[in-house]
C-alpha cells in the first residue's frame, strides 16, 4: 500500500470511534444541557444551580479534592523515591504498592466499609483495647466529619497507585549522572531531591496531578459505598437526577459543569508545572 | 580520638536511617495489604459472624458468605455479564487502538500532533458523563442494555491507554528489524506478522488486560446503561442501599480478586507503560 497513505489508514479506526463515540455524545451533552423543549436556555443550569443540594455537594466534592489530592502527591513521591533506591525486592515492594490500581472505586469502598461499619474492624479494634463500650456507628449523620475521614482515607488507599506508578516511570527517566554530578559538589539527599528530582520529574508531575484531579471531581461509588446520601458529591447528583428525578436535562448541565471545573484546573495545573522550551532531559 | 568518633556518628546515623527506612516501606506495605486481608476476613466468615461484635481478626474459612452470595438472584448472570463486557472491551480496544499505535511509533504524518491531542484530551475528560446522551441514543438502535453497548462506552474509557500504551511497546522495536525482513522478502504486512507481532504479543497482551480491568472495575456508565442486564459493579451498586453486610463483602472480594491477578500478570508493563505517555 501507499506509504503516504497507511498511517491514515491505521488510525482511521480511532478516529472514527472517538468521533461517533466521544466527540458525538460530548456534543448531545452540551445540546441537551441549554434546551428545554426545542429552545435555548440557560435555565437548566439554573435549576441545577439553585437547588438546595448543588453548593453542598460542590463544597464536599472540591473538599475532599483538597484534603486526598497533596496528601497522594506526597505519599506517592515518598513512594517513588524509597523504591528507586531499593535493590532487594524491589519487584515484590512495587507489586504490592500498585495493587490498590486495579481495584474498583467501589470495591474500595466496600473495603474501606468493612472496617468503619458499626460491627466493623476498627470498631472491634477499640473495644478490644477497651477503649470504648459499645461499638459507635461512625458512619451517620451524627458523625459528618468521620463520614469525611473515612471517604478521604478511601480515596487515598485506592488512588496513590496511579500517582506511584507515573511517577515511578519518571524517576526512572532521569540520567543517574545528574545525581553523581549534584553528589560531588557536596548535595544531601534533601537537595537532590529538591533540585534535580522535583525539577526533573515535572512533565511526570503534570500527568500524574491532571489525571487525579479530573478523577477526584468523578468520585461516586467510594461516597456511595461509604457515605451513601449523607455526603452528596456532584457525581452522585447527577447520577440522582438522571434516575431518581428523570431530568436529563438537569443532569447533562451539571455534566456540564463537573467538565467545567475539571478544564480549568487542568489548565491551571498545565501553566503551574510547565516545563521550558527546549528544556529537555 | 576525634576521629573515631566523627567516625562512627555517621555509621550510627546510617544505621537509624535504614531502620526508619525499613520501617517505612513495612508500614506502607501494611497500609495497602491489611484493609485486604479485613475484606478477606469478611468474605471467609459465616453471614452471622459478618453481622457479629466484636469481629475476629482471623478467617474461619466458612465460605457460608460465597454461597450466599452466589445463590442471591441475578447475582450469577450479573458477574457474567461484567466478564462478557470486559472481554468485549478487551478487544475491541486492541483491534481498534493497536494499529494506531504503531502509526504514531513509525510514521510522521500531517496532523500527527493533532490525533496525539485528541487521544490525551480524552483523558483529562470525565468520560463516564457520556454515558448520559448514550443512553439515548441506544435505546433508538437498540443497543440500550446489551452488553455490546456497554462495550463499546468502556472501549471510550480504554483506547486511550491502548493506544498510548502500543505507541510505546511499538516504538521500543527497532523499525531495522523490518527493515531487514523486507529486504529478504517481506512484505510489510508479513513482516509485520512474523517479526514485529511475536515480539509484541506479551505486550499487547499485558494493554490487553488493562482495557479488561478497566471495563471490569467501571460503576457510573455500567450503571446508567444496563437495566436487565446489569453488570457486577452495577448490580452491588443499586443493592448498595438494602443488601446484608455479607453480601456487600463478598461482592467487593469477587471484584477484587481478578484485579490482584492482572496487576501480578501486567506488572512488568505497568511502568514502561507509563514512561512514554509522560512525554
Amino acid at each position: 500500500m501507499n506509504a503516504r497513505l497507511l498511517p491514515y489508514v491505521l488510525i482511521l479506526p480511532v478516529t472514527l470511534f472517538l468521533a461517533v463515540f466521544f466527540l458525538y455524545p460530548f456534543a448531545l451533552v452540551a445540546k441537551q444541557a441549554f434546551t428545554q423543549g426545542a429552545e435555548f436556555t440557560f435555565a437548566n443550569f439554573r435549576d441545577v444551580a439553585s437547588h438546595w443540594k448543588f453548593p453542598i455537594s460542590l463544597k464536599n466534592t472540591m473538599l475532599l479534592a483538597a484534603a486526598v489530592v497533596p496528601v497522594q502527591l506526597a505519599l506517592a513521591l515518598l513512594m517513588a523515591t524509597m523504591v528507586n533506591r531499593m535493590k532487594k525486592g524491589r519487584d515484590l515492594v512495587l507489586y504490592v504498592w500498585t495493587i490498590p490500581l486495579g481495584i474498583s472505586d467501589l470495591a474500595a469502598g466496600i473495603i474501606w466499609l468493612a472496617i468503619f461499619e458499626q460491627s466493623g474492624f476498627l470498631n472491634s479494634m477499640m473495644s478490644g483495647l477497651g477503649l470504648v463500650d459499645q461499638p459507635v456507628n461512625f458512619l451517620s449523620y451524627q458523625n459528618p466529619m468521620m463520614v469525611f475521614v473515612a471517604i478521604a482515607l478511601a480515596e487515598i488507599w485506592r488512588a496513590t497507585a496511579i500517582m506511584l506508578v507515573i511517577l515511578v516511570a519518571g524517576i526512572g527517566l532521569i540520567p543517574k549522572e545528574y545525581y553523581e554530578a549534584a553528589e560531588v559538589f557536596g548535595a544531601s539527599p534533601w537537595q537532590r531531591f529538591l533540585r534535580v528530582t522535583l525539577p526533573l520529574l515535572r512533565p511526570s508531575l503534570q500527568t500524574a496531578l491532571i489525571l487525579r484531579v479530573v478523577l477526584a471531581f468523578e468520585v461516586f461509588a467510594v461516597v456511595a459505598a461509604l457515605g451513601g446520601t449523607l455526603f452528596p458529591v456532584l457525581m452522585g447528583e447527577i447520577y440522582s437526577y438522571q434516575f431518581d428525578l428523570q431530568n436529563g436535562n438537569a443532569a447533562a448541565a451539571l455534566a456540564l459543569i463537573v467538565l467545567g471545573i475539571s478544564i480549568v484546573f487542568t489548565l491551571v495545573i498545565l501553566r503551574a508545572l510547565r516545563v521550558p522550551k527546549g528544556a529537555t532531559i | 580520638m576525634t576521629a573515631v568518633t566523627t567516625d562512627a556518628n555517621p555509621q550510627d546515623a546510617r544505621k537509624a536511617g535504614r531502620i526508619v527506612y525499613l520501617a517505612a516501606v513495612v508500614l506502607l506495605c501494611a497500609w495497602v495489604l491489611v484493609p485486604l486481608y479485613f475484606l478477606l476476613i469478611n468474605t471467609l466468615s459465616s453471614p452471622e459472624a459478618v453481622n457479629s461484635f466484636p469481629k475476629s481478626f482471623f478467617p474461619a474459612f466458612d465460605l457460608g458468605s460465597l454461597t450466599f452470595f452466589a445463590n442471591f438472584g441475578g447475582m450469577l448472570s450479573a458477574l457474567k455479564n461484567s466478564i462478557i463486557v470486559a472481554a468485549l472491551t478487551m478487544v475491541l480496544s486492541i483491534l481498534i487502538g493497536a494499529p494506531a499505535g504503531y502509526a504514531l511509533s513509525r510514521f510522521d504524518f500531517r496532523g500527527k500532533e493533532l490525533f496525539r491531542l485528541l487521544i490525551l484530551l480524552t483523558r483529562a475528560f470525565p468520560l463516564p458523563l457520556l454515558a448520559l446522551p448514550l443512553a439515548v441514543l441506544f435505546i433508538r438502535t437498540g443497543l440500550d442494555d446489551t452488553a455490546l453497548g456497554l462495550a463499546l462506552v468502556h472501549t471510550t474509557l480504554a483506547i486511550p491507554f491502548a493506544v498510548l500504551i502500543t505507541f510505546s511497546l511499538f516504538s521500543g522495536i527497532p523499525i531495522e528489524l523490518e527493515e531487514a525482513a523486507w529486504t529478504l522478502g517481506c512484505t510489510r504486512l508479513t513482516a509485520f506478522t512474523k517479526v514485529v507481532l511475536p515480539l509484541i504479543l506479551p505486550g499487547i497482551t499485558a494493554s490487553a488486560i488493562f482495557a479488561f480491568v478497566i471495563s471490569w472495575n467501571e460503576v457510573f456508565a455500567a450503571a446508567v446503561l444496563t437495566i436487565e442486564n446489569r453488570t457486577l459493579t452495577a448490580f452491588l451498586l443499586q443493592t448498595l442501599g438494602e443488601a446484608p453486610l455479607h453480601l456487600k463483602f463478598a461482592g467487593g472480594f469477587i471484584l477484587v480478586v481478578p484485579a490482584l491477578i492482572f496487576i501480578f500478570a501486567v506488572r512488568k508493563y505497568l511502568f514502561a507503560m507509563w514512561g512514554i505517555a509522560n512525554r
